[in-house]
């Protein structure tokens, strides 16, 4: 795993394949890369809050693996991240930094100031020197107001009122160029987001399907997904159902499952314990 | 050459109703040379959880005993069996503990969860998870599986078509694929059993 401390224990990455995997490459086997989301991602500040969106397509070279992916990741109660890049990088390193703040904000009993996930999440890329493949949009609210952050693979991070990132950040941004303004509505916040990701979906191959958004504001958080279904499935005119019995069998088993036990537990009452 | 096509196979789950199942080839091959054809690659984890890992032969191998290993040890540890989810987690990180010297499997999950509910996941080689609420496929024909499913697939399938579907997407996409095939193998998964059916295909 990513280590998050500088201690050089048993954690971190194995690289106990790495001898192996050269000598097959050496040989004329190619390793494979891992999913990339091909993504369009895009945030911007409005008057109030934040508000996160990203289409929903991974790609695997040119095949569409995931039609309806999540890549607006959970940070804390008040922030949230989009992930572009290798699809299992941007995963990984949001949900590492995420357990992080929690503890942060249980130790520190206050909400965690946005720039601090900033900084472990660009100390964590800046660590692996870009071979850490994600490229992040953290926005957030916190006691001292909105906050939009862009973090590159790299490790570097920009500051903005408005920015976008991931292969279809072009298009997006073209759009935010033209009808950004100074202090928006959430609602003209909403509708400019949704139409720099449409833009990405239709103008770039590596972003499709949906617009999800998020919307983080002073003391809620707005997670609406799919916010809009731009590419709606076509409906099946005929069946292609296979009649039973069609398909020839060598041999068949059946392994019964016996319940053995079947315990229902009730819970007392609805007061959760008190963590904060 | 991608090092996945070394040894080929292929492998599918899909959703149905109150059911879900998974499918394998069974073909092992170096290359273009044919060497066993019971190579399952589908492996029992739990009574309702089973784990297909495609990919370098070595690698299934391996990355099964090692999954075998933490689920024994949770076992013992936690003394309860383990949840689809929890499973999924872990053999995502240890996947991703490999991130640059990956295991050369992509793994595909299938499970009824403890309210009976369909599950399945997808992962690429660094533990990526995908979990759509259709069907997953990954192996050497993973674009000609795509395409049947894609067809074949609709929601609330009952054992017996969900069997029909699946069969016959894994044995049409195989065929138009070199390096797997020669035999498969279905497993249907619902609460009260498991079936295990071994399908009749081309053998060449």
């Amino acid at each position: 795993m990513l280590s998050t401390t500088k201690k050089l224990e048993n954690t971190g990455f194995s690289f106990d394949n790495c001898l192996r995997n050269r000598f097959l490459e050496k040989n004329g086997f190619i390793s494979p890369k891992g999913k990339k989301t091909g993504t369009t991602i895009a945030g911007v500040i409005f008057k109030d809050g934040v508000v996160l969106g990203s289409d929903t397509r991974a790609t695997d070279d040119t095949i569409v693996a995931d039609k309806n992916c999540e890549k607006i990741h959970y940070l804390n109660k008040n922030m949230y991240c989009c992930g572009a890049g290798t699809a299992a990088d941007t995963f990984q390193v949001t949900s590492m930094v995420s357990s992080n703040l929690e503890l942060h904000r249980l130790n520190s009993g206050r909400p965690v100031p946005v720039i601090v996930a900033c900084r472990m999440l660009k100390q964590m890329l800046f660590r692996y020197q870009g071979y850490v493949g994600a490229a992040l949009i953290l926005g957030g609210v916190d006691n001292t107001g909105s906050h939009l952050y862009c973090i590159y693979p790299h490790g570097s991070s920009d500051r903005l009122p408005y920015t976008t990132m991931g292969s279809g950040s072009l298009a997006a941004m073209a759009v935010f160029e033209s009808k950004w303004k100074p202090d928006l509505s959430e609602n003209e916040a909403k509708e400019l987001v949704k139409d720099a990701i449409a833009a990405g979906i239709f103008n770039d191959l590596g972003s499709g399907s949906n617009v999800d958004i998020c919307v983080i504001r002073k003391d809620s958080v707005e997670y609406i997904r799919p916010y809009e279904c731009l590419n709606e499935k076509g409906i099946k005119r005929g069946n292609y159902k296979y009649k039973k019995g069609s398909t020839a069998l060598l041999q068949s088993h059946t392994i019964a499952l016996h319940l053995e036990e079947e315990i229902i537990q009730t819970i007392n009452d609805g007061s959760s314990m008190d963590t904060s | 050459m991608s090092i996945l096509e070394y040894n080929g196979g292929a492998v599918v789950a899909m959703k149905g109703k109150n059911c879900v199942a998974i499918a394998s080839d069974k073909r092992f091959g170096i290359q273009a040379q044919t060497l066993s054809v019971n190579f399952e690659k589908v492996f029992e984890i739990s009574p309702h959880l089973y784990v297909g890992l495609p990919g370098l032969a070595t690698d299934t191998q391996t990355v099964y005993q090692r999954l075998k290993f933490r689920q024994n040890l949770y076992e013992l540890k936690e003394g309860r069996s383990m949840s689809p989810k929890a499973f999924c987690a872990m053999l995502a990180n240890m996947l991703y503990e490999k991130r640059f010297g990956p295991y050369f499997v992509e793994p595909v999950v299938a499970a009824l969860d403890k309210n009976n509910e369909p599950f399945i996941v997808a992962m690429d080689l660094l533990g990526c998870m995908t979990t759509p609420d259709d069907f997953v496929v990954n192996g050497t024909c993973s674009r000609q599986l795509y395409g049947m499913c894609e067809v074949l697939w609709e929601p609330n399938l009952e054992p017996d078509d969900l069997f029909e579907t699946i069969s016959q997407a894994l044995v049409n996409a195989c065929d138009r694929d070199a390096v797997s095939g020669w035999g498969a193998v279905v497993y249907i998964i619902e609460k009260d059993k498991v079936t295990i059916k071994h399908v009749k295909t081309r053998m060449d």
